[in-house]
């Protein structure tokens, strides 16, 4: 299997949050890989996310279903609870960029 | 068939000055004892891992520690499932004839070996090393999440959580190897500090120095014979960000094959020993085995029913929150402790009935799942 091409979002440094979509089966995925975790099918096709979504858990850090329908770990305003519509924005975080959520509406 | 002929136990705390092998090596010992075996009886060997002492070859580096040449020999890692995944090896190796006698080892001076920082930060990085690692998360950070989820959607408290830190307090006290035998009451979990909102303190097992071991053999060598009548797994995810949903994860799944193996139903069972790592953990695991309704759990605690007089005695002990967490051996003292109440050896902890055995071990956020069914036979 011939190794991933990096994607420009968070995880290396640029404003984004990015997920892969089977062309084969639909299926989305947060964490990218060279095949569907789902179905097996090669070459899911990357996307930028809208970075919307809902809070599915919150602890000091949370985890959201975003509005693409797949699950994500981040950082998050302090006030969130479970159910609440969220909107990415980006912040520094030990020397390194990641998403933090702010509520749009609850 | 198999049989868990002997177990042994170190007290779980602070050993300063002892090493992995050392806790190892005594917890071995002891096994060794109970079984009435000598290191030329053990033919099979099985260990698991050691944060303070990592190597590619624990287990040979263990077996010329203590003195023995077994015929079959390797370290397994399962998290916090080590300990259940490595009696239903053993189990497994008996069955099929590979050895008579095999000895499963955990211990690592977890405490005393490193700084708490150090062992903080080795145990984050069963996180994402992409996706999760780099917000900083801690264990206690993917229980959290999992705890706030489950709060919302089964209706369940902090207060409810609290009960399970009070009862495996409660079962602490009463053995003297546990770590921490000071009484505590839902309010003092309720005031100990956060540390991963909905988790204080007092819902987080400790770090601990300690070791734990037990033999499995293809006969009992004592008059009591403690079977190991059946054991299954399941592995839904590493990540909590890939965790299946709440009503999908592991542990039903892993019970629904145990059961079938072993042909035993819930109600047959008469002591409980299960993972709880954290008391979100206990809540949930009894709630998916069956053990209790869901979201009945906590309700089923004030009533007594995980007492050691109560219905379903649990984790005699103190479990991981209050007898202490090393690592591997940590679960394992939950068999080791099993064991004891089915011979009858548990002193002033022993339990009225103990004569059919659940046990289930957990690994990484829920992610890995053993489920095992022990049953006395004379």
């Amino acid at each position: 299997m011939s190794a991933i091409k990096p994607v420009a979002d968070w995880t290396t440094g640029t404003e984004a949050i990015s997920y892969q979509a089977c062309s084969s089966c639909q299926s989305p995925q947060y964490f990218r890989r060279a095949f569907c975790a789902a179905c097996g099918a090669p070459d899911p096709v990357d996307r930028i996310a809208s970075g919307q979504g809902t809070v599915y858990a919150a602890s000091l850090v949370l985890r959201a279903a975003t509005a693409e329908g797949f699950r994500m770990m981040a950082h998050g305003a302090h006030d969130l609870v479970i159910g609440d519509q969220v909107r990415a924005r980006y912040a520094r975080f030990t020397g390194r960029l990641v998403p933090y959520f702010e509520r749009t509406s609850s | 068939m198999s049989y868990i002929t002997g177990v042994g136990l170190t007290a779980f705390g602070r050993h300063d000055g002892s090493s992995t092998l050392d806790l190892m090596s005594t917890a071995a010992e002891a096994a060794l004892a109970d079984a009435g075996l000598a290191r030329r009886d053990i033919d099979g060997f099985l260990c698991g891992y050691s944060t303070t002492m990592p190597h590619i070859m624990l287990a040979t580096v263990f077996a010329e520690h203590f003195g023995i040449t077994p015929s079959y020999a390797h370290a397994i890692q399962v998290g916090g499932a080590t300990g259940m995944a490595m009696a239903m090896l053993a189990h497994t190796l008996v069955d099929a004839g590979v050895a008579k006698h095999i000895l499963v080892v955990g211990g690592e001076n977890r405490l005393s070996g490193q700084s708490r920082d150090a062992s903080i930060q080795a145990l984050a990085q069963v996180g994402h090393p992409t996706y999760e690692v780099p917000l900083g998360p801690t264990i206690p950070a993917y229980y959290g999440l999992v705890a706030s989820r489950y709060m919302h959607e089964y209706g369940v408290t902090e207060e409810d959580l609290a009960e399970f830190a009070v009862l495996m307090r409660a079962h602490a006290i009463t053995h003297p190897g546990a770590q921490f035998h000071d009484a505590i009451t839902v309010a003092d979990v309720m005031a100990s500090k956060p540390i991963a909102k909905p988790l204080k303190l007092l819902d987080c097992c400790p770090v601990s120095d300690g070791g734990a071991a037990f033999v499995v053999s293809r006969e009992p060598t004592g008059e009591i014979g403690i079977r190991v009548r059946g054991a299954a797994q399941a592995h839904t995810h590493q990540h909590v960000t890939a965790a299946p949903a709440l009503a999908k994860l592991g542990a039903e799944i892993a019970i629904a094959r145990a059961k079938h193996a072993s042909g035993i139903a819930i109600s047959d069972v008469r002591y409980a020993a299960v993972y709880d790592s954290f008391t979100i953990t206990l809540a949930m695991l009894l709630e998916d085995l069956g053990l209790a309704g869901r979201g009945q759990a906590a309700a089923q605690v004030r009533a007594g029913h995980f007492g050691q007089h109560g219905a379903m005695p649990l984790n005699t002990h103190g479990g991981l929150l209050s007898y202490g967490h090393c690592g591997v051996g940590g679960a394992m003292a939950h068999l080791v402790e099993t064991h004891l109440q089915m011979t009858g050896r548990a002193e002033n902890r022993q339990v009225r009935d103990a004569s059919v055995a659940l046990l289930h071990g957990d690994g990484g956020v829920l992610s890995s799942h053993v489920s095992m069914f022990l049953e006395r036979v004379r």
